[in-house]
């Protein structure tokens, strides 16, 4: 408070010089460029020509543009809904079932080991999940024979029944680690008075978790979905690695989608189309988050 | 996997009387339950490294989930020669150690004028470092393209080297404006009274205070740049300039694989992300949880 009597803001201005300029070459302008392109039909070389909202209207009607969010969905369930709510199941055994009777340690172990496939890169992920998921020679269909079970053997990334669900289950397995350490986290924040208090009032494990864990985790309970939904948004480099968007686009998303009209088929205009589309489907998302954090957070006060 | 345990946490409670009294055995089946699913969440990896040093000819015999016969290093040194792994271990260093220094720099810059300095319109300069952090890069990529193109940085180190250091300070002048804006106004003060300018009071007050959120900062930035995938994909065409995981997943598909290779190639990648992780281990808990409550 005091800081805005005594000292002035002048001479601090210079220092937002150099991150503002980076900021209009690398951010403002290519926005700005794209989100122009899309009302152009443009091949990248030559001038774009303008076409109004011809890519827009193309896009209400290309029926692999709606597939493309309709996988999204599914993912969001995959990357951010079971996550989040296995997450905070563990997080929760972790921090007051697993450190108060094997102590601290064990949850320790367990916290790191479920982490672990976050901090691989996503590409080696990718790789790692191909192989194992291989028709032919893969790890997965191998150890289905070998124990009498080759009926269940599938052609997990390349039958577009099965590709998305494939792609879903490893994208649960690579996205789970984040939760647990952000619930493992806030619970520290909660005052092991409230947990004793409800023990003594002779609440099982269950009823506190009910009662008092999910009540009090709720701000990193939105951090966590805001952030995995948008990253569930943003996917590319799994679905480049282990599917390419197919089979027959089982698997296609918006961001490769858009990546194909760029560097695939020349078609620059309705690329930019579909990534403005993904970036405003990304931004309200973002603030309807916020908005309904801030008014839970008042409504709590 | 004990390497892998962090330091105890001081913050857990001491085993407690009300829980002492129900010792009865369901408490290791719950142990159980989660050390099955903490074998299915490793079990890849542990294939992974099971068969990177397994001949093919075993793995044909054997299959995956055998003890390999004897350790067999050639399919890991086949393919690192292959794809002159060590350049692209130096290309992805060079890229993610520039990155993180630029970044933090540029971060710091940004932050200390929003947080400390709260120079007029704060609020918009905070809402655009905040949007900027949502972006898809796929609503910048074809611009940077074009441009980069135009300007001769295409495929180069460079290009790579400037787009992050401005998407990662995004996220770091958002994240430390919200730790300066708490900076105590004392030290500030002290250093107003001593005559120190601007900078100086950047430089020897607010940056030394600041180091355990710099050094989150730097491994954070390190580790996401060591990982992206999709810009590098996109301006790293060139085999000499490619980083790790562009090279990995460029290879993944297009040549003809084996078990054991891609098992190998899969573990070079992996080796160096571990590495960052066992290093890191402490600052990454801390640091994952930072920018969610301030």
């Amino acid at each position: 408070m005091s800081r805005q009597g005594g000292r002035s803001s002048a001479g601090f201005g210079w220092y937002l010089v150099p991150g503002v300029l980076a900021s209009l070459a690398v951010i403002v302008v290519p926005l700005v460029m794209t989100v122009g392109i899309s009302f152009t039909r443009w091949s990248g070389v030559g001038d774009p020509v303008w076409v109004g909202f011809e890519n827009y209207t193309r896009l209400v009607h290309d029926e692999r543009f709606w597939a493309s969010f309709g996988h999204i969905l599914l993912l969001i369930i995959a990357m951010a809904v079971i996550p989040t709510l296995l997450g905070l199941l563990l997080a929760a055994v972790l921090f007051d079932y697993i450190a108060k009777i094997f102590g601290p340690r064990w949850a320790s172990v367990f916290r790191s080991g479920f982490y672990l496939p976050q901090v691989l890169p996503v590409a080696v992920t990718g790789i790692v999940w191909g192989w194992i998921l291989h028709p032919s020679y893969g790890a997965l269909n191998r150890v289905l024979d070998s124990v009498g079970l080759s009926s269940l053997s599938r052609n997990w990334l390349g039958d577009p029944q099965y590709a998305l669900s494939s792609v879903m289950a490893v994208m649960v397995w690579f996205q789970l680690g984040y939760p647990i350490v952000m619930f493992m986290s806030g619970l520290q924040r909660i005052d092991p008075e409230l947990y004793e208090a409800a023990d003594l009032d002779g609440a099982g494990w269950w009823q506190r978790f009910r009662h008092i864990t999910v009540h009090l985790i709720k701000p990193e309970f939105y951090v966590v979905l805001v952030t995995t939904t948008i990253a569930a948004l943003k996917i590319f480099g799994q679905i480049f690695v282990l599917t390419r968007g197919g089979p027959s686009n089982a698997t296609l998303v918006p961001s490769y989608f858009a990546w194909q009209n760029f560097f695939q088929k020349a078609q620059v205009g309705y690329g930019s189309a579909i990534s403005t589309v993904l970036t405003v489907l990304i931004v309200v998302l973002a603030f309807v988050f916020l908005r309904l954090q801030t008014r839970d957070e008042r409504k709590g006060a | 996997m004990t390497a892998l345990a962090t330091a105890p946490e001081k913050q857990a409670a001491p085993a407690q009387a009300g829980v002492n009294r129900r010792r009865y055995p369901a408490r290791f089946v719950v142990l159980i339950v989660l050390l099955i699913l903490l074998l299915i969440v490793v079990a890849p990896l542990l294939v992974v490294a099971l068969n990177a040093v397994k001949s093919p000819s075993d793995y044909a015999s054997n299959g995956p989930l055998s003890i390999p016969k004897s350790l067999h290093w050639d399919g890991i040194v086949d393919f690192w020669q292959r794809v002159d792994f060590s350049r692209k271990l130096l290309n992805s260093f060079i890229t993610s150690a520039a990155v993180s220094v630029l970044a933090v720099i540029l971060s710091v810059l940004n932050a200390y004028a929003l947080g400390i300095g709260r120079v007029r319109g704060r609020v918009w300069f905070l809402v655009f470092f905040l949007v900027a952090n949502l972006l898809p890069q796929e609503v910048l990529v074809y611009p940077l393209y074009y441009l980069s193109k135009s300007l001769h940085l295409y495929d180069s180190l460079l290009s790579i080297i400037i787009i992050f250091t401005v998407i990662q300070s995004a996220f770091g002048t958002y994240l430390l404006s919200s730790v300066y804006a708490e900076f105590p106004t004392e030290l500030l003060d002290a250093a107003a009274v001593d005559g120190a300018g601007r900078f100086r009071t950047l430089w020897r007050v607010v940056v030394p205070v600041s180091k355990p959120t710099l050094a989150v900062l730097f491994t954070f930035f390190f580790i996401w740049t060591w990982n992206e995938f999709f810009l590098p994909l996109v301006f790293l065409v060139a085999n000499a300039h490619q980083t790790v995981p562009v090279a990995l997943g460029v290879l993944q598909g297009e040549k003809q694989m084996d078990a054991t290779t891609t098992s190998a190639s899969a573990l070079i990648g992996i080796l160096p992300a571990i590495l960052f992780f066992l290093l890191f281990q402490r600052t990454l808990t801390r640091g994952i949880t930072a920018g969610a409550i301030k």
